[in-house]
């Protein structure tokens, strides 16, 4: 039964492989971009100005609430005429299109960047009070206090929320099929189709979904361990 | 102010990376279109291992470019985005077997039709529609006509479990003429359908002819067969035809040129034999 | 802005609400108990019974829901015959249930290790305490520990709960018509897609917005014993009423 996944003719080992590397692609590009917007949101939200609070609490809450398949949806959709909008001020005729690829990408970013805003405000909240007093003391300026005070001391806080928020990212990339990116459940689903087995199919998706999720998981926790060396914990 | 420039500069480097689709020539002769089709429409599209689409639409699209000298791309869109991502200007062309309906066209334009196909119904062979003799093509303009069948069909389906694509116009003919008789189950895409049909989920399947013809020739099916009368015509609109945007007329004239001469010199009947094994070109 | 036309989808969607706020309290239900049960197996700690458990949860959590739902729905209906013979067909023949079961192993599979977590934080003092009283195993559990337990774990089940109505719109996938099955007809119908998703998307959140503060009003009532006494000023010092 499990040789049309194999690598012979007609199998479709080869093409459910390729998809799993659009998978991790895909994720790893959406949960970078989204290390960057969420660090802006928790940087907005941890700053003074209610404005920037109220922002992006709300934007933490909104992608938090609604489901990632709406989301994607709606960026699918409505990013279209977003940026056909934005490509006319720019002078562009016609229609402005992203890639579907993209389009993931953005779709992951925005929705792992408001969990990974919780992420990093949680991380920046444990950093001792005491550090930040001593930092100012020494009138460090405020990039020279983030680059050798803050970010250091987040990271290594934020890694235990960060591994869980990739596992979410990971899972999420199964979504992106339905804007028709030829990613590891979308191939599943064209083989089950065509073959009308999708007992095997989705098996080995599932398959391929764990190896990945395990592969990386182990790695977070290796990173997770070295951040810790020379820290007392509980 | 430094913040706002390293901002906008940002913002003009994004721009840059995009993909720019210069769909800006509604009203000059295109050179390169993107067609869109389904890609799980045996045997009139489906996608192979390789992740490219193929069947009949896909050999009749690269037919008609080249007569109109235009380059083109197949890409893949689900059924229900098609027509929200056409106008959106994902891509130019949609060919995915999709019926030209007046509904449709109150928001995108049709090519004149390049095929006509009925639609039927499949069902177990043992099943009470299998063994009554209705049969015959019924075109629901004439509903004097129609409306007796249909009425004949309702008790032999009463309460039988229907399996039809979404956002088709087979899930529209259920749901006017036999909405309460039978409990009408929506798919995404056929294949999903197909597949509920061999567990026996659903007890019948209601879609084109030639596309249950040829899922009904795979092995898993032999105790399936089409039965009852088909239909056109009516919800199911004047047949299959191209959808291009409603202010792309230069690419409408084009696809309308080249349809009429694939039609003329037998193009479309040989695809179509080849692909459907019956002849779906429409009458001129 | 064409508020007829938002308040006529929105009008539409809510009829799919039941279904979804069916599916995600069963689901949620379920997955619950089988989570107790599943989480004090694993303290127990016999290698026979804690090795499946560990597989389960880490096949659970390491793959899509989606790709569950697929394999559920879809996967397990090659294996008619089979299922028929077990009996079982009638519970998969149905998506409704299918779906109960990807949604209930899903959550079950993420609250055993929320709960277990729960279960080890709960300060070893008061169970040496409970023992020393002479409290039976299950009277420690049921008095003691799942309290402590369960408590300590709402927040982490709240956000369960919440990414379970999340998971419901998956179900529209396999037919069955909750919010956004429902959501996708009317595009079907109307080709407006970013004005019906944007609706679907504001009801969801009106729901977990609600979900939220339920949850929070829950704790704080919960977690009274832990916080600060009121201040109170007695009227009988005040007047110089005692001395």
């Amino acid at each position: 039964m499990f040789d049309l996944v194999g690598f012979g003719v007609g199998g479709w080992g080869a093409a459910l492989l390729k998809a799993a590397l659009t998978t991790f692609a895909l994720s790893v590009a959406g949960f970078l971009s989204g290390a960057a917007l969420g660090a802006l949101a928790a940087f907005a939200r941890l700053s003074g100005d209610r404005f920037a609070r109220g922002a992006a609490f709300a934007y933490s809450a909104l992608f938090r609430g609604v489901p990632d398949l709406l989301t994607i949806y709606l960026l699918y959709f409505g990013g279209s005429v977003g940026l056909t909008v934005i490509g006319g001020w720019f002078g562009a005729q016609g229609f402005v299109g992203l890639p579907a690829f993209a389009t993931g990408v953005v779709a992951l970013a925005v929705i792992s960047g408001a969990y990974q805003a919780e992420v990093y405000r949680g991380a920046f909240l444990a950093i001792h009070r005491g550090e930040l007093d001593a930092a100012r003391a020494y009138a460090m300026s405020g990039l020279t206090m983030l680059r050798r005070i803050v970010a250091p001391q987040v990271l290594r806080y934020a890694i235990p929320g960060l591994g869980n928020v990739w596992q979410l990212v990971l899972k999420d990339s199964a979504l992106v099929s339905v804007i028709g990116l030829v990613e590891l459940m979308r191939e599943a689903q064209v083989g089950a189709g065509s073959t009308r087995e999708p007992f095997v199919f989705f098996c080995s998706a599932a398959a391929l979904y764990l190896a990945i999720a395990m592969i990386t998981g182990s790695l977070f926790r290796h990173v997770e361990r070295r951040s810790l060396r020379g820290v007392r914990t509980a | 102010m430094q913040t706002i420039g390293k901002i906008a500069s940002m913002v003009a480097l994004t721009m840059s990376a995009l993909t720019f689709s210069a769909n800006a020539w509604a009203q000059e002769k295109p050179t390169a279109i993107t067609i869109a089709t389904e890609g799980a429409y045996a045997p009139w599209n489906f996608t192979g291992p390789d992740g490219k689409a193929a069947g009949f639409e896909v050999d009749l699209a690269n037919d008609l470019c080249a007569r109109m000298k235009v380059k083109c791309t197949i890409v893949i869109q689900d059924w229900d985005g098609l027509i929200p991502s056409l106008n959106v200007g994902k891509f130019d062309v949609i060919m995915a077997s999709m019926f030209i309906t007046d509904k449709r066209l109150e928001v995108i334009n049709f090519s004149r039709p390049y095929a006509i196909d009925p639609s039927t119904f499949a069902v177990g062979k043992t099943s009470a529609l299998a063994k009554s003799d209705l049969t015959g093509k019924f075109n629901l303009n004439d509903e004097a006509a129609a409306q007796p069948e249909i009425d004949k069909m309702k008790p032999l389906l009463k309460g039988a479990v229907v399996g039809v694509q979404a956002a088709t116009t087979n899930q529209q003919f259920l749901k006017k003429y036999l909405d309460g008789v039978v409990d009408i189950r929506e798919y995404k895409t056929t294949q999903e359908h197909d597949l509920d049909l061999a567990a026996g989920r659903v007890d019948a399947l209601f879609g084109q002819s030639t596309a249950l013809a040829a899922t009904l020739s795979k092995p898993e099916y032999a105790s399936y067969t089409l039965a009852g009368p088909e239909f056109l015509g009516g919800v199911f609109g004047r047949g299959t035809g191209a959808g291009i945007r409603k202010k792309d007329t230069v690419l409408l004239g084009m696809f309308n040129d080249a349809i009429a001469a694939a039609m003329a010199d037998g193009t479309i009947k040989k695809l179509s034999l080849k692909w459907l094994k019956a002849d779906v070109t429409p009458p001129q | 802005m064409d508020i007829a036309f938002l308040a006529d989808v929105f009008r539409q969607l809510m009829k799919g609400a039941p279904l979804t706020l069916e599916l995600a309290g069963t689901s949620v239900a379920l997955g619950l108990v089988l989570a107790l049960i599943l989480a004090i197996t694993l303290q127990g700690g016999r290698p026979v019974l804690v090795w499946p458990i560990r597989g389960y949860v880490t096949a659970f959590r390491g793959t899509p829901l989606l790709v569950q739902i697929f394999l559920i729905y879809y996967g397990l209906g090659q294996f008619r015959s089979s299922l028929q013979t077990l009996g079982l067909w009638g519970l998969f023949r149905e998506p409704y249930w299918c779906a109960i079961l990807a949604l209930t192993l899903n959550t079950a599979a993420y609250g055993t290790e929320i709960i277990r977590g729960g279960l080890q934080s709960v300060p070893f003092g008061q169970i040496e305490a409970a023992r020393a009283c002479g409290m039976s195993r299950s009277l420690v559990y049921r008095r003691v520990i799942l309290p402590i337990a369960l408590r300590q774990a709402l927040p982490a089940y709240g956000n369960e709960i919440i990414l379970m109505i999340k998971g419901t719109s998956l179900t529209s996938i396999v037919t069955l018509l909750e919010i956004t099955g429902i959501a996708q007809q009317i595009i079907s119908q109307t080709y407006r897609a970013v004005e019906v998703f944007a609706c679907a998307g504001a009801i969801y959140l009106a729901m977990n917005f609600i979900i939220t503060h339920l949850l929070g009003a829950l704790e704080h009532r919960l977690s009274a014993h832990l916080r600060a006494a009121p201040e109170f000023e007695s009227s009988v010092a005040v007047e110089g009423g005692l001395h």
